[in-house]
């Protein structure tokens, strides 16, 4: 019975990391549903941006209190994760403090992870006033209502119990140290834990143990329940920022991609040797592509990707020029629409022994409404804003190419605004021998 | 017009058997939209005061195409670039210039991957180097103690990261530059972009154009300048809207040099 609590330990440890690891296996696959796009290219700057954007939150103090609030909260995240190491071997190994040899430098480190975890607890805080008291826009519009607020508040309340945890774990474990109980050696140092440990004063050695037991379970079960929340909450950014900032956009912001399938096409059409008559080159020739999206299976995968990193700050609604003017566009909605129906097709997937089956819907209509897709002036504002990189304006440009060139869908003044380029060459219907006219006006 | 300007198409020079400097691109709003059309006056004038020798290509353009792709008609911007495109490699074009940031931004990223591959420069980075080499100087005082704060175009600014150029111009002038909240990389869009300027805003509670138009009269300015013809429609309109236009006027960058030579 001895090795009971390094048993349960293991038998924790196995099935939270096992369940974690068939949710990535899922989050992989959906991804993949996405079509194949290039982005092998210039590794090396691809490294730099994800160790400046991802590793060095640069776009993240671009709002200097969000911004400084989520350092901390991230730092303690990383730093705090040493002490969760000590811990998982703790408990495979049925020690206490392992690292304690080490002397002076694990003091330092408990002392750090202290001071962290104190300053983990007032930034949660304050992300959970603006949140709630203090109800800053972006946190309150149409898409945040119900479920999105609920997990917003809920990663916050976790974060913060489980630094509670770490520090009365620590603080119980001080008081016993100083009681000179066994297998409880003067190790670490307490700067935050000993304002709680007076609360403790004459307990007992057995009720003192409880506590300290009591905590540490908590603490590390707490860990491994959040680790397995990420995948259904908004927080998978903290592992997927650093993919998604590696496979974000290159080129400059206002380019973007020419549809390959459409150049063939039209190649075809302006080469005056073509037979438009003639039967494919390969008969056996897939079905021809369809033009942009209108599920996400037409998206690519870095698309995808991106709609798993979203993490509903909303920073790019709030700088939306058409949201800012009361207009349905949000484009953190449009990522939060994406997740949704990717989600819900993985879902139809799971239930049917990986084959996707229509439920005769799809992420235009559904989920994305055409007004939304039409109101956007594609300033990238919204790409600037994210701290991630991601691109929610090409899931909307993808968009509105499967409207105007599967549907014939566009709004009746760009029909006219475009029949106008086909026969006169410019958007307005004027003569194309008036267009130097303008010199002797 | 009073002055007669100086503008020869690229027909012209081939028959001459010769090569311009630079191929002025004036896009369909700079040929065809009445205010634009100024713009178009005024940086011709700035060339021709520079001995710039340049040329047009006349009824031989045609749009880029770029307001077609921004509207998710792909097939039609792919048909209009590859027709200028054959038309400018026909003529060995290297290097064009012009007005507008949608062209710029189009035939500078997008006409490349479908073979048509230029050196192309905004109008103020242009005028840039013109200034910078001396072959254009400016003598008015038109602007001196004026207030001129600049928009910044969305294709210009975030779409490219041409921010300098047309401030540096612009502080030739001699005016005070002042610049709005948000400015260069978080600039608000005027709200004409991504086709928006040929159609109807979606139902909200304010137009884009008044809100950007609000951020500019913040500054208190004489005059918003603007590097692109639609943002220059637009900042007018929001200027009226705001009832301002007795006191601020919307000017482009190349209007603001041609009256200060």
């Amino acid at each position: 019975m001895e090795y009971l609590p390094n048993i349960v330990f293991a038998i924790a440890l196995i099935v939270g990391i096992g369940f974690f690891v068939r949710n990535v296996k899922k989050l992989i696959r959906n991804i993949k549903l996405g079509k194949k796009v290039d982005v092998g290219d210039n590794k090396p700057q691809r490294w730099k941006n994800m160790a400046k954007i991802a590793l060095g939150q640069t776009k993240m103090v671009v709002r200097p209190i969000a911004g400084l609030m989520h350092i901390i909260v991230y730092v303690g995240f990383i730093i705090i994760n040493i002490e969760v190491l000590e811990i998982i071997l703790d408990g495979i190994l049925g020690t206490h403090r392992l690292f304690s040899p080490i002397g002076l430098l694990y003091n330092i480190l408990i002392g750090s992870f202290e001071i962290l975890a104190f300053l983990v607890i007032v930034a949660v805080t304050v992300f959970w006033v603006r949140r709630n008291i203090i109800k800053l826009q972006r946190f309150i519009k149409p898409e945040m209502k119900g479920w999105p607020k609920k997990d917003g508040n809920m990663i916050l309340y976790i974060e913060f119990v489980l630094m509670v945890l770490f520090l009365t774990m620590n603080a119980a474990d001080f008081q016993l140290q100083q009681m000179g109980a066994d297998h409880y050696d003067q190790a670490g140092a307490f700067p935050i834990s000993q304002f709680i440990t007076p609360l403790f004063d004459g307990l007992s050695i057995s009720t003192l143990t409880g506590i300290e037991r009591t905590a540490w379970w908590l603490h590390i079960l707490g860990i491994l329940a959040f680790l397995n929340y990420l995948y259904y909450s908004k927080h998978l950014h903290i592992l997927l920022a650093f993919p998604n900032t590696y496979y974000g956009k290159l080129k400059p912001q206002g380019q973007f991609n020419n549809l390959e399938s459409v150049t063939n096409e039209v190649k075809l059409m302006m080469d005056p040797n073509a037979d438009p008559f003639a039967a494919p080159a390969n008969p056996d020739a897939a079905a021809p592509e369809k033009f942009g999206a209108s599920d996400v299976m037409d998206l690519n995968w870095v698309q995808l990707l991106n709609a798993y990193t979203c993490t509903e700050c909303g920073r790019c609604t709030s700088e939306c020029p058409a949201n800012q003017t009361g207009k349905k566009l949000s484009p953190r909605k449009i990522m939060m629409d994406t997740r949704d129906r990717l989600e819900e097709v993985g879902k139809i997937m799971d239930a049917n022994k990986g084959e996707f089956v229509s439920n005769g819907k799809q992420l235009l209509d559904d989920y994305i409404s055409r007004e939304e897709l039409w109101a956007c002036t594609t300033c990238n504002a919204c790409v600037e804003a994210c701290p991630v990189s991601i691109d929610p304006l090409s899931i909307i440009v993808e968009m509105r190419r499967y409207l105007v060139m599967e549907q014939s869908a566009a709004p009746m003044e760009l029909n006219n605004m475009m029949s106008n380029i086909e026969n006169n060459g410019a958007p307005w219907p004027y003569n194309q021998m008036d267009r130097l006219n303008w010199v002797n006006e | 017009m009073d002055e007669q300007l100086k503008v020869k198409t690229m027909q012209e020079f081939m028959a001459e058997g010769k090569q311009p400097e630079i191929l002025f691109w004036v896009g369909s709003a700079g040929s065809y939209d009445d205010r634009a059309k100024k713009i178009s006056r005024a940086f011709v004038r700035l060339l021709n005061k520079a001995n710039v020798d340049f040329a047009v290509l006349g009824q031989e353009e045609s749009s880029t195409g770029d307001v077609a792709k921004r509207a998710g008609n792909e097939f039609l911007f792919q048909m209009q670039a590859m027709m200028n495109i054959q038309l400018l490699n026909g003529y060995e074009i290297k290097r064009i210039v012009t007005c507008d940031p949608h062209s710029f931004n189009t035939l500078k990223n997008e006409y490349p991957g479908l073979g048509g591959t230029y050196e192309v420069v905004h109008h103020t980075q242009y005028l840039k180097e013109l200034l910078d080499q001396g072959r254009l100087t400016l003598q008015g005082e038109t602007y001196k103690g004026k207030r001129i704060t600049f928009h910044d175009p969305c294709y210009l600014g975030r779409a490219n990261s041409v921010y300098e150029a047309p401030r540096e111009v612009l502080a030739k002038t001699n005016a005070e530059l002042v610049e709005m909240k948000r400015h260069k990389k978080t600039a608000l869009c005027c709200g004409a972009g991504g086709a928006q300027m040929f159609k109807e805003p979606e139902k909200g509670d304010m137009d884009i154009n008044v809100l950007r138009t609000k951020d500019a009269l913040e500054t208190n300015p004489n005059i918003i300048a603007t590097g692109c013809p639609y943002c220059n429609t637009m900042m007018t309109d929001g200027i009226k809207a705001h009832e301002k236009e007795d006191s601020v006027t919307v000017l482009d960058v190349a209007e603001l040099l041609a009256n200060s030579i």
